[in-house]
């Protein structure tokens, strides 16, 4: 082994870079007991932090269901690969960027987009679509107007000038995101299955590229960032967000796409958190070699960099590229037409050993193997959430449908988000078919009458009472979105954001939701091809509520038949499909418990996962047929406020049937399993006939017509008044004027 | 040899950030703030024989590129 | 008839209008990088929408200097039509090509959505197929679109017929409620004198395509062919 210069390794470094005690001493061993450098240290700290290593989570992670026969490649790779259909597949992925939101808001989203456009395009697919699932703390706070502004802007800045729309999302507030809001990304790209490239690095001798953005000192031990809690000096650490240049990454995407276009890349990854050490350390790692680099090589912006801040740098918009031999001079041509830095700074050695040369100097030397696979994997003490109590509605205050109406359609969780999507590009490209507003996106496949069916969900209340259903659930939404505009569900990416994995009650949550998680997509067969973990979202010791957000991806085969959520005509026929006879409404963990009666309590609702593929698969089949003029899954406020969302939509009011006893529980329950359907009326007589040997529950709740949402006792709501209350919330909170 | 440019809207022309900006200081308890304008600060340095000649080259950079005439005025400031 | 659409370094929306382009045409446009110092023959040319060298500086500032610029330059003034979309609309403001100057929203925000626009002028080869006051639904996604110019600029667009499409309401009426940007005369597209030159900040291309919502955009591309085959 070379000989390293070394600097005394002081305790205070150990805990600076994040590093338990136990974890020093298995460097140690790692290093044949020679004491690493800081140079060392700090790629170790980075390599073994949570954010990069999973190491709280990766057993559980192990037990989720992974596989299905048009998965082409699942976790494990920058993002996961599905087949869908003549030739293409569909490549996605969704990852958190919640830390660096909170401290910087604008920069924080804008490098997350950043960061998960990367991961799709790096595996040659052309990002066509952006979706993001935000969570912040009580509009009351005071943090939170500021916070709503900038991420909501850096989405759009970053995602608006790259030129992929952004065309979904969810939002929600509440008070235990207060000192830590969630801010997760996702992208999806489209790619030939015969281009698709991978990170596993092989050929001795070939060289390494570099190709992007110069390195600066920006960003430098986000990882470890990311994997520590918050404290309250955490917004003096402002100098390590990173920022983004959106401008480059569109160049950087076109000169990748080229690139792919020819025969030159043996593989390529990008530069996310812990930049070239994690990108170097998994690329020579997966494909079992060796790599060395010469650091005074990799382009930089700032004077006088040491090889320790290039090595942690996270400095956006950058690549690592594996070329095959000989391919050196085609590839720095189409850099240069970009404008890109191209640079070689390395060859892969059949060593197994990273060496980091700088000025010829060796800065560092480490086995590979052993430190990016034999990274710690944890079996963390964890205990079950203790289960609640079911709570029947006749214990729930119950108020005029009316007021709780306008309540719950005026309220931070239901108001439009018009405010929030107006400022994303959601139809650059010119393939959106369903833009934001609707239960799932779509995004047409370029140049054929297919599409995308793109759904991001989560309910962490539900979560939080309830981790094993809330995790459930959490997948079934998507599911059930993607069946609402007609799209077979096909996979899903997970991005879990937990609390303190070290607190035994939060491990229990992680461990609940995971296998909710895992039952849904089994039974669904709707499996998990790439994810995300962010752990340690508290402050000062107080967790988020536990968050693992589902982005679900299917495809619809024909996009006549698509549907959206607005009524289309007056005169239709209103179906309820999914609610089973015995329900009288369940409103433990509702909204309207909430937000009408003030109380978060009860069990969350179940879900019946044989009920809801059953219900789901009728309910796309009538889609497909042709024979559905609009449709809804139910879920936040029940049946009457996802009819008053498809009346909105639609500017045409509904007739509704008597909705039986207890009204509020009929209403406002968040039963699951259920969709509201408008179909002609000389067919509905049909789908009830059709539906009953099946056993799937169809009635009959009414008829489109009017500008009002009508009961049929005669009391009624007018969409104007609701119209003003939905849209109004928004625009009037960002203005500050409530 | 370094120069200073600073670039400023034409009276007349519509600021919205500084407008944004003087509401926002009002809002902090700043209230005697008022016409709040914002701009743009380049800086750069400069292979120039003499000052008169950066500044005049500047100034041709401001015409053709930096500032848009038509709603912005520049000031140039050239420093040894 | 020929068509070419140009890329900038940050041009997003030259699919958007090769697809457009090509829908009404039957053939694609010619795809011209920005660095080529020729244009191709061609009777129509688009300057696409996108964020041109990242909008930085402004709008438009870095494009309206590229090489191809002087061709497109030498080219309207021979007669060619020529189309600026959005960013291609600020670019060819601040390459001269059209009065005025595109400045940030009043609100400060990025807006998209559909917007109505009424039909002012019909007569060009741009909006020919429109009929006069019609109002069309068309989306619009930008920052920077308020359209500025001084009162002389102003009131010589408007006396010379130069006003091509007004920020509307669905029925028609232009007022300060219906500036979604805070343009001066609600003004959402303009003309050169000739009228061989149109640039506008909302997305007919975006909107020339049942599954997108509408096709009023169409009309605009189908009435330049017929107009320069």
């Amino acid at each position: 082994m070379t000989s390293v210069p070394n600097a005394r390794i002081t305790p205070a470094d150990i805990k600076s870079h994040g590093l338990s005690e136990e974890e020093y001493g298995r460097i140690l061993e790692i290093l044949g007991g020679r004491e690493p450098n800081l140079v060392e240290l700090g790629i170790f700290s980075v390599m073994w932090s949570e954010h990069c290593s999973y190491k709280s989570s990766k057993k559980w992670l192990k037990t989720l269901p992974t596989k299905a026969s048009w998965v082409i490649c699942g976790p494990g790779e920058n993002a996961g690969v599905i087949d869908i259909g003549d030739g293409l597949a569909a490549i996605f992925k969704m990852e958190s960027h919640n830390h660096p939101s909170y401290i910087e808001p604008y920069q924080g989203a804008a490098t997350g987009v950043g960061g998960i456009l990367r991961d799709v395009f790096t595996m040659g697919a052309r990002p066509i679509a952006n979706m993001n699932a935000l969570r912040f703390g009580s509009p009351d706070h005071p943090k939170t107007r500021r916070l709503v502004s900038g991420v909501v802007s850096g989405i759009g800045g970053y995602g608006n000038c790259v030129g992929v729309p952004t065309v979904g999302g969810e939002v929600n507030f509440h008070p235990s995101y207060n000192g830590n809001i969630l801010v997760n990304a996702m992208t999806v790209g489209l790619a030939d299955q015969n281009k698709i490239f991978y990170s596993a690095a092989a050929g001795a001798g070939n060289p390494v590229v570099y190709v992007g953005s110069k390195t600066g000192r920006d960003g430098i031990h986000g990882a470890t960032m990311a994997s520590a809690e918050f404290g309250a000096d955490s917004e003096e650490k402002r100098p390590t967000v990173q920022v983004g240049d959106p401008f480059t990454e569109k160049l950087l995407i076109e000169a990748c796409m080229e690139l792919m276009a020819t025969d030159a890349i043996q593989s390529i990854q990008d530069m996310g958190a812990a930049g070239l050490t994690s990108s170097s350390f998994e690329m020579a790692s997966k494909g079992g070699m060796g790599v060395q680099l010469d650091l005074e090589k990799v382009p930089q912006r700032e004077e006088g960099m040491t090889p320790y801040e290039m090595m942690l740098s996270e400095s956006q918009e950058r690549m690592l590229i594996i070329l095959k031999p000989g391919k050196e001079a085609l590839a720095r041509k189409i850099f240069e037409k970009w404008e890109l830095d191209f640079a070689v700074i390395g060859h892969l050695t059949d060593t197994g050993r990273m060496v980091l040369k700088h000025h010829g100097e060796v800065v560092g030397d480490l086995p590979i193997d052993p430190l990016a696979q034999a990274s710690p994997e944890y079996d963390r003490p964890w205990v079950a959430t203790e289960p609640l109590p079911v709570l029947h509605a006749a214990d729930v205050t119950e108020v005029d449908w009316r007021d709780a109406l306008k309540t719950l359609m005026g309220c931070p969780d239901i108001a439009s988000r018009r405010w929030v999507w107006e400022q994303y590009d959601c139809i650059v490209m010119a393939d959106t078919a369903q833009r934001p507003g609707g239960d799932a996106a779509v995004v047409r496949i370029h140049n054929t009458n297919r599409a995308l069916a793109i759904s991001t969900d989560c309910t962490p209340r539900y979560v939080k009472a309830d981790p094993f259903e809330g995790g459930k659930q959490a997948v079934v939404e998507t599911w059930r979105n993607i069946t609402a505009v007609g799209g077979k569900p096909l996979a899903i990416t997970d991005n879990l954001n937990f609390g303190n994995p070290e607190k035994p009650p939060i491990m229990g949550q992680i461990v609940g939701a995971i296998e909710g998680i895992g039952a849904a997509c089994s039974h669904l067969n709707y499996p998990v091809v790439s994810g995300n973990v962010s752990l340690y979202n508290e402050t000062n010791g107080n967790a988020i509520l536990p968050t693992p957000a589902i982005g679900g991806v299917g495809v619809i085969d024909d996009l006549d038949k698509m549907t959206t959520v607005a009524f289309k005509a007056p005169g239709d026929v209103i179906l309820l499909i999914g609610q089973k006879d015995t329900a009288s409404g369940w409103l433990g963990q509702s909204l309207y418990l909430r937000e009408v009666a003030g109380r978060e309590e009860g069990a969350p609702p179940p879900v019946d996962l044989k009920h809801e593929k059953l219900i789901g698969d009728f309910v796309r089949n009538l889609i497909q047929a042709g024979r559905v003029t609009a449709c809804h899954d139910l879920s936040d406020g029940g049946l009457v406020v996802g009819l008053t969302e498809m009346a909105l939509a639609g500017n045409i009011g509904c007739l509704l049937n008597d909705p039986g006893v207890p009204r509020h529980g009929r209403l406002f329950g968040e039963d699951q399993g259920r969709y509201v359907l408008t179909v002609k009326a000389a067919d509905a007589t049909a789908i009830l006939r059709e539906a009953e040997p099946v056993n799937i529950p169809v009635q009959m709740l009414g008829v489109t017509g009017g500008k009002d949402i009508v009961l049929a006792d005669e009391t009624a709501v007018s969409l104007a008044d609701l119209r003003q209350l939905h849209e109004g919330w928004f625009p009037t909170y960002m203005s500050g004027k409530n | 040899m370094k120069a200073r440019v600073h670039i400023t809207l034409k009276n007349g022309v519509l600021d919205p950030q500084g407008k944004a900006v003087e509401n926002a200081l009002h809002g902090l308890g700043f209230g005697g703030v008022s016409d709040v304008r914002q701009g743009k600060f380049i800086e750069m340095k400069l292979k120039a024989g003499d000052a008169a000649a950066a500044k005049k080259e500047v100034e041709e950079m401001c015409r053709s590129l930096l500032a848009n005439t038509v709603i912005e005025n520049y000031a140039v400031e050239v420093i040894d | 008839m020929k068509a070419a659409v140009i890329v900038f370094p940050g041009s997003n929306a030259d699919r958007d209008a090769a697809v457009a382009v090509e829908q009404s045409i039957g053939a694609p446009p010619k795809m011209v990088w920005h660095r080529d110092t020729e244009l191709p023959k061609v009777d129509f040319i688009v300057v696409p929408g996108g964020f041109s060298y990242g909008d930085y500086l402004r709008c438009g500032a870095m494009a309206a200097h590229s090489p191809i610029m002087r061709e497109i330059k030498r080219a309207a003034d021979k007669g060619t039509r020529v189309l600026g979309i959005c960013n291609g609309f600020q670019i060819i403001t601040e390459a001269g090509l059209l009065p005025g100057v595109l400045l940030r929203n009043k609100d400060l925000r990025f807006i998209c959505k559909d917007v109505y626009l009424r039909v002012e002028q019909t007569k060009s080869d741009f909006t020919r197929r429109y009929k006069s006051g019609e109002v069309i639904r068309i989306p619009v996604a930008h920052a920077e679109g308020n359209f500025f110019a001084d009162d002389a600029t102003l009131q010589a667009i408007e006396d010379k017929g130069q006003v091509a499409f007004r920020y509307a309401s669905a029925a028609g009426d232009v007022s300060d409620e219906t500036n979604l940007n805070g343009s001066r005369g609600n003004i959402a597209g303009i003309f050169n004198e000739k009228r061989t030159v149109l640039g506008l900040m909302p997305h007919p291309e975006r909107m020339s395509d049942p599954v997108l919502g509408g096709a009023d955009g169409r009309k605009m591309f189908d009435g330049l062919v017929e107009a320069l085959s």
